[in-house]
């Protein structure tokens, strides 16, 4: 018992504050891309090319990137020198909407709230339930982390449950494998109304590195709606966070 | 030394047409000479050869000679099963037959590995007071799918089987015709908890195949990356092991310092999980002396943490005695089965590539076997807990004489016509990705072995008289890999 006691004095007390402070992001971090203005036609030819999941287009010369299908691998930064696409460090990503993860040089449309309001049917609850469809167990394992004391998802009223009995919302990860569909389907099915679905991760918004691939679908909205899109190859745990809070609206 | 197969070392390329075509009952007699001395599978796998004929590979590996043995043989239709003479080969012979459609007669248990499973695929038990107990594809935590049945008298299991393919992407089969844009992304999700490994396994392999060596310092950054994705693994499990048996301390501690070793990943390339780090030539991100400095520091006091955290296992009489006898593995089925990694090593079996074939870093500073002969819960438990003291020992040592020369070469074309092994320790166990390049210059065939693949079946075994309530216990101490298995 003693030494339970000072082991638990010797870890101490290691919650982060949320929103976080400036330092917590690693340096070398790729957060949210930054599309430059005035690209030449050559540099915006050069990221589309390289891409690997084609999240870069550049319908009509105009270059657009899609968050969704983004794995951040920041091949674009590197061909271009930096010169059309570059990564921040900021870690909100999250969407309600999936044409909002499409971003572009001219500026952001400001979200409209597509009519489901979670704080007035939900309260200050929501009780989630996860399903792994296929995905590389990354995203699953910053999602797991959130538990842990570092993040202590528990304080701001969000909880992982066992049963699709007890959950408000679904969140799904991996691009939907053939052989998961009919169990996630079913998982959906058994969850009473009203009931949200989040995708997190590029495989579950668009398939990611899957993309067409035979054996799976291009994502969660293929085969049920989704209401909050949370980017990233995996997401970074502070992106999902910001993300599950945001559909709660308990931080502004 | 059997002459009829050709030999090459971990990442030696051979030529295709130097590799040589046996009859089916010399391969199989080859095999099983070879795995009743001290010769395991590593990879076993059949590709159409376009005429119609099915072409078996097979290698074998001598961890205690640090050489490899490959041989084929070319079938059609149907062949005389391995798997009854040599247990390790049945999973593979299951695989070869769900991909190419040749049937291995007389196989014991001819079932799906990657497609979803039917009724008539599990071995059911009838008598009195027996039942079954079907668990997922959906579980109950945050965690991959898969379906395990248990066969149960009362409490006690009896026969345990594991359904697996659910998160089946096809991978494999993306890969011919590459390397493209988007072969290292395929390989880096292959498994997301091991990115470095299935990457760095890619990786040598695309060097072997075009003759070159990595600058000094990017082999030394790649063992490091290799090494943290253990700690952070290893740490984790021991976490999670903690917490299945309600041990919250140690459970609480251990979740939030496997995130600070996947932030010392991060601050080395920006991701947790070492996307974007390791690719064919070397690495993508150094380090400077002020980064060294700040990874030295938050090493040493994460595994002070660790050091503290773990320590309470072993002075508890409660995680004691729920570890102690707990799922068991004797040597002797481990070694039949072909076992790697963590699992084999708990059983008293000095088998790592790091040590038995070494390639990289891993040539000039050797980290010592880790193992435990007792094959249970404990053993499995204590052999991570060894790897995390010496992968941080490791670790100090390599910062301290980081080479000067670079990072990063190009690399030429890869040859047309050549096979590569290439064998990584992951933190699982042997990962193998065996590549073979076509007239093109092309990859004309990719097998991935993930170690989860070799150890699945050891967990089945390892809950054969085991309580039912014991099976989260069994299953966090393999830690396998369910994508990884899938692909």
């Amino acid at each position: 018992m003693i030494r339970t006691l000072y082991a638990r004095s010797k870890q101490g007390y290691r919650t982060m504050p949320f929103p976080p402070g400036n330092d917590t992001l690693p340096e070398r971090f790729l957060g949210m891309p930054f599309i430059a203005d005035g690209i030449s036609g050559e540099d915006i030819r050069e990221c589309v090319s390289v891409c690997p999941t084609g999240a870069i287009d550049a319908p009509g010369g105009n270059i657009s990137l899609d968050l969704g299908k983004c794995i951040f691998c920041g091949a674009c930064d590197k061909a271009c020198a930096g010169k059309a696409v570059t990564f921040t460090r900021e870690y909100r990503l999250a969407s309600r909407k999936r044409d909002g993860l499409v971003l572009s040089n001219e500026p952001a449309r400001e979200e409209k709230d597509p009519g489901k309001n979670i704080k007035h049917i939900f309260g200050r609850s929501l009780k989630l339930r996860q399903v792994s469809a296929g995905g590389c167990n990354a995203c699953e394992a910053d999602i797991n982390v959130l538990n842990t004391p570092g993040f202590d998802l528990a304080r701001f009223g969000i909880q992982f449950v066992a049963s699709p009995r007890h959950a408000d919302g679904l969140v799904v990860t991996g691009p939907v494998t053939n052989n998961m569909r009919s169990a996630l389907e079913k998982t959906y099915n058994a969850m009473a109304s009203p009931k949200l679905v989040i995708a997190v991760g590029a495989c579950a918004i668009s398939g990611g590195p899957y993309i067409d691939s035979a054996e799976a679908n291009n994502g969660v909205d293929t085969v049920l709606p989704v209401d909050l899109y949370i980017p990233g190859c995996p997401p970074h745990p502070l992106t999902i966070l910001h993300g599950l809070t945001s559909i709660m609206e308990r931080l502004k | 030394m059997d002459t009829r197969a050709v030999r090459t070392y971990n990442c030696g390329e051979i030529d295709i047409k130097d590799i040589p075509v046996l009859s089916v009952s010399d391969l199989s007699e080859t095999a099983f000479r070879g795995t009743r001395e001290d010769a395991r599978i590593s990879s076993f796998w059949g590709s159409n050869d376009g005429s119609g004929n099915t072409v078996l590979t097979m290698v074998l590996a001598r961890d205690k000679d640090g050489y490899l043995e490959v041989m084929s043989t070319s079938v059609k239709g149907s062949y005389p099963s391995l798997s009854g003479n040599i247990p390790q080969a049945h999973l593979f012979e299951r695989e070869i037959y769900e991909q190419c459609g040749v049937r291995p007669e007389g196989h014991p248990c001819l079932k799906p590995v990657r497609r979803p499973a039917s009724a008539g695929d599990f071995l059911s038990i009838s008598g009195e007071e027996i039942h079954e107990v079907a668990v997922g594809p959906v579980h109950a935590g945050i965690i991959e799918p898969g379906h395990f049945r248990f066969q149960c008298h009362g409490e006690q299991v009896f026969h345990l089987d594991i359904a697996l393919g659910y998160q089946h992407r096809g991978l494999e089969k993306m890969l011919p015709g590459g390397p493209d844009k988007r072969t290292i992304h395929y390989i880096e999700t292959a498994a997301g908890d091991t990115t470095i490994g299935h990457t760095l396994a890619y990786c040598q392999a695309m060097e072997s195949l075009s003759d070159r060596e990595v600058p000094l310092r990017a082999s030394v950054l790649r063992a490091i990356m290799l090494e943290l994705e253990r700690l952070a693994n290893h740490t984790g499990d021991l976490g999670a092991m903690a917490g299945d048996i309600g041990y919250l301390p140690t459970s609480s501690y251990c979740g939030r310092l496997r995130g600070e070793f996947l932030n010392m990943t991060a601050l080395i390339c920006g991701n947790r999980f070492g996307r974007n780090m390791v690719r064919p030539g070397g690495v993508t991100r150094d380090m400077d002396t002020t980064m060294i400095k700040e990874l030295r520091e938050r090493l040493s006091r994460t595994f002070s943490d660790v050091k503290n955290a773990v320590s309470l296992l072993w002075s508890s009489s409660l995680v004691v005695d729920r570890f102690d006898e707990t799922g068991i593995i004797s040597e002797r089925t481990a070694s039949g089965l072909g076992l790697v990694g963590v699992a084999a090593r708990a059983c008293g079996i000095e088998r790592d590539v790091r040590f038995d074939m070494p390639v990289g870093a891993f040539r000039f500073s050797h980290i010592p076997i880790s193992t435990h002969s007792t094959g249970d819960v404990f053993a499995r438990a204590f052999v991570r807990w060894l790897e995390i003291q010496r992968s941080v020992e490791f670790i100090f040592d390599q910062l301290d004489n980081l080479p000067n020369d670079g990072i990063f070469s190009p690399l030429p074309e890869i040859r047309p016509g050549k096979m590569v092994v290439s064998l990584v320790e992951g933190w699982r166990g042997e990962i193998c990705h065996s590549v073979l390049t076509g007239a093109n210059g092309k990859i004309a065939g990719y097998k991935i072995v993930d170690p989860s693949f070799h150890n699945w079946p050891g967990l089945a075994m390892a809950l054969r008289g085991e309580e039912i309530s014991n099976f989260p216990l069994c299953n966090k101490s393999f830690d396998l890999s369910y994508c990884g298995h899938d692909l």
